[in-house]
């Protein structure tokens, strides 16, 4: 290790070029994400880990709507709605991904503007995208409660394989409890954003330093990482 | 956007006086504490507790195979529970959490000169949590039908259905148990990680660290990205279980009866779980290899051979093992063409593993050894650890496996590999840094005696194992009744391993008693009495109090190997002692 130990005072250390200056960099003095906090490392890594959870229960649901010798329900006529005398399908999947989508856009526009300290727009944003989210949950739930009333279950439905039914529920379920805790957890900030717990770093969870606006990032990160796991839930659930 | 913050982002503050909720109360400091050497010691002892029941688990199970009948409460169903139960504490609430929980929180923030953990709050609840899904593990011993006994491996369909012990109760509180570790250990996984990429002292580069970090935080990070795998299973093999979903169930006709389940994949479930199997293996090594790199270099008072290769192959193993699942499920019923792909890549984990054994040998080579307690138990586990890993290259090969697979050669080598061995580093570690959690050595001779009935008792018990499996004996089989193929002079073997299993488990106690007996009467030890060099045994106090470091935290200006440094006062130089002043 001698390029990095310097065994006497005011001895040069050479720094390294190529694959080494790379490793050096990376494995550099007390942090290697320069700019990132604490909370937002930890944050990006649980979103790495949570990606496992995802990706494992669609590969699994995509293996058992293989292994199953049942024809699998239609999605497109399953999740349509029958709105005047027209059978629209997916309409409803529709709705409830651009009520998502749009929940990002205003996510983004609230962690603009709680850098530029703006605590009332900030607050207001937070609150509109959780309002939006909230929206997704309850469409997901009259989702649901149309399903139920049609005859699906866990254990069996109507049309075809049993697993339809499991996996809609396990992975939607799983999903929208994400979304909820994501709802509570923007109010819970927005309320927080409000009062300017962030302002005068008052002592309390999830309040950081003083002037501090990266929460309400760090809260969004988790927002866009729940919206793109939708988008492939969406893809591969209600799409194939 | 306006860029009026990104040159503050990172207040250095964040990294010099983290601001530490001090406890007021006897129950903030000892019991709900957030100061990560309590976590740990908490962590440590909840996990040698629960892994002393599974050792009675062990002797009970050799006590059947060795002695049939002998002892009349043991019945096929409850057999099947105890081997159930002592793999399961063994490999998750024994060896992860404790050298993730328990040597992850003590000496991840002593050996980077951090003050703690970056998040204290969320550490303690990672602790609660744990001891939460151990409780729950346990209570599976006091509910009708008692815990499961599938196998530690949970197979679906046979885990769930009906005949199987524990079918009632046993197995749902295993898979919460389960699900509640992940969940906890998540917590604290997100902790180490983050603290060792985000919180080290001033010249910590990474590259400096103890390979003790590197094999914890490489451990973790694997642990973050196998777990998903198993919590997923259990959550569906919970929802087959109580809500009769079919994810693993296929058409099913049992006693005569047709079940309600059907068009499920046994086989995903498999997957699943050795996607997560696997990857847990060396989440349990990986560490072992870290600390007895460092338990080696500091006996032998000798730097590291290879410093840089030992941290890639570390890497180098991590991210192999993540491909390589399939190897456990040659004779499942899979895709035969996999079996070509997963012999190729378990083949070649071999390669960075014997870069750290040669490493390892290398670095005791005309080394100073001292034969102390830790150093007996890190030779202990590079013997046992050849041994392991060598039965590990025959049943890396489809060819081989397919016969071996469902013999006692089986458990020989895993019990070799990753039961002994990884354990042999636990004492090795506990009987190094016990100074340093209680300012007090470890009685020797105790030690010495500990150590070497284990070593000796080790292979009595599981060297045999390897020559039953050869002959054919099956594993997992409650007794061997009418197996014509297998020769009478088996059962005198079993008989031997079993008090051989006997001998070695009363070691145990010896070594629970040295714990604390010597909590008093132990020879008072110092700060640094094995002389090392890496941070945790620079500390102003002994043991540390609260915050680590006191007023000034450590500055690194060195790697963590420099013993026997020519020219040097001393025969070790600590990574916090400055350069020495340009001489004449």
């Amino acid at each position: 290790m001698a390029e990095t130990t310097p065994t006497h005072i005011g001895a040069e250390i050479a720094r390294p070029s190529g694959m080494r200056g790379i490793v050096a960099d990376w494995s550099s003095d007390q942090r290697a994400f320069k700019n990132v906090s604490w909370g937002k490392a930890m944050m990006w890594i649980f979103l790495l880990s949570d990606t496992f959870v995802f990706s494992c229960f669609l590969l699994s649901y995509m293996t058992v709507r293989m292994s199953t010798v049942v024809p699998w329900p239609n999605p497109s006529e399953v999740f349509a709605l029958t709105i005047g005398a027209e059978k629209i399908p997916l309409i409803l999947i529709a709705i409830m991904t651009f009520v998502l989508i749009s929940s990002s856009g205003t996510m983004a526009m609230a962690v603009n503007f709680g850098y530029r300290r703006d605590r009332r727009k900030t607050a207001a944003l937070m609150l509109a995208t959780a309002a939006l989210g909230a929206t997704f949950v309850g469409m997901q739930a009259f989702e649901w409660t149309k399903l139920i009333g049609e005859g699906v279950r866990p254990w069996g439905n109507p049309w075809g394989a049993v697993q339809f039914g499991s996996s809609f529920f396990m992975i939607t379920g799983f999903h929208g409890t994400h979304v909820t805790i994501g709802v509570i957890f923007l109010i819970v900030m927005a309320r927080k954003v409000l009062r300017g717990d962030f302002d005068h770093a008052r002592r309390g969870f999830f309040t950081s330093r003083k002037g501090s606006y990266e929460i309400v990032e760090i809260t969004g990160l988790y927002w866009h990482f729940v919206d793109l796991v939708w988008v492939f839930i969406f893809a591969l659930f209600y799409l194939w | 956007m306006v860029d009026v913050t990104h040159g503050v982002a990172v207040p250095v503050a964040e990294v010099g006086d983290v601001e530490l909720y001090h406890p007021r109360s006897w129950v903030t400091k000892y019991v709900f504490s957030q100061d990560a050497k309590v976590i740990a010691i908490q962590y440590s002892l909840t996990a040698l507790s629960i892994g002393l029941v599974a050792l009675v688990l062990s002797w009970l199970m050799r006590m059947q195979l060795g002695f049939p009948g002998l002892l009349s409460f043991i019945n096929a169903d409850r057999y099947y529970q105890f081997v159930t139960m002592h793999g399961m504490i063994m490999v998750i609430y024994l060896l992860t959490a404790l050298f993730l929980g328990g040597f992850g929180n003590y000496l991840i923030p002593l050996m980077l000169g951090a003050r703690d953990m970056v998040f204290p709050y969320v550490n303690m609840l990672s602790y609660w949590i744990y001891l939460l899904a151990v409780l729950v593990l346990v209570a599976g011993f006091f509910v009708p039908g008692g815990p499961t006994g599938a196998g530690w491996t949970l197979y679906p369909p046979q885990a769930i259905l009906a005949n199987t012990p524990g079918q009632q109760w046993g197995i749902i509180l295993m898979l919460v148990s389960l699900m509640l570790f992940i969940i906890g250990f998540t917590m604290g996984g997100l902790n180490y990680v983050v603290t060792v990429l985000q919180g080290r002292a001033r010249g910590m580069t990474m590259m400096r660290m103890p390979l003790t970090v590197w094999g914890i935080f490489t451990a973790t990070v694997m642990a973050l990205l196998a777990f998903p795998a198993l919590f997923v299973g259990s959550v569906m093999m919970l929802l087959d279980r109580v809500l009769g979903t079919s994810f693993f169930m296929p058409s099913i006709v049992l006693m005569g009866e047709q079940l309600k389940y059907g068009g499920g994949s046994p086989i995903l479930f498999q997957h699943l779980f050795w996607f997560f199997g696997h990857p847990e293996v060396y989440i349990v090594a990986l560490p072992a290899f870290g600390i007895v790199s460092d338990l080696i270099s500091t006996h032998a008072r000798k730097n590291i051979f290879g410093y840089r290769m030992m941290v890639w192959a570390i890497v180098a193993i991590g991210a192999l093992s993540f491909v390589v699942w399939a190897h456990h499920m040659y004779v499942s019923g899979m895709n035969p063409g996999f079996g070509f792909f997963f012999a190729t890549t378990t083949l070649i984990i071999a390669i960075p593993t014997a870069i750290k054994v040669y490493n390892w040998v290398l670095t005791l080579w005309r080394g100073d050894i001292h034969f102390t307690v830790p150093m007996l138990f890190a030779l202990g586990f590079i013997v046992t650890f050849v041994n392991g890993g060598l039965t590990g290259l025959f049943l890396g090969n489809v060819v081989v496996d397919v016969p071996l697979s469902r013999t006692m050669f089986v458990v020989a080598h895993f019990h070799m590999v990753m039961g002994i061995a990884p354990i042999m580093v636990i004492f090795g570690a506990i009987y190094h840094w016990y100074p340093k959690l209680t300012g007090r050595m470890l009685d020797d001779t105790l030690g010495k005696l500990h150590f070497w009935v284990t070593f000796v008792g080790a292979y009595a018990i599981f060297f045999p194992m390897h020559y039953l499996g050869l002959l054919g004996v099956p594993r997992r089989y409650y007794e061997m009744g009418e197996t014509a193929f297998v020769p009478p002079s088996a059962h005198t073997l079993n008989e031997f391993i079993t008090i051989a299993a006997l001998i070695v488990g009363a070691a145990q106690l010896a070594f629970v008693f040295n714990l604390f007996w010597s909590l008093r009467h132990g020879r008072p030890s110092g700060g640094n009495p094995w002389r090392a060099t890496t941070l945790e045994w620079q500390t102003p106090e002994t043991p540390p109090t609260h915050g680590n470091w006191g007023k000034e935290l450590p500055v690194v200006y060195r790697w963590a190997y420099d013993y026997s440094v020519p020219g040097a006062a001393e025969d070790f130089l600590p990574q916090n002692q400055p350069p020495m002043p340009r001489t004449p």
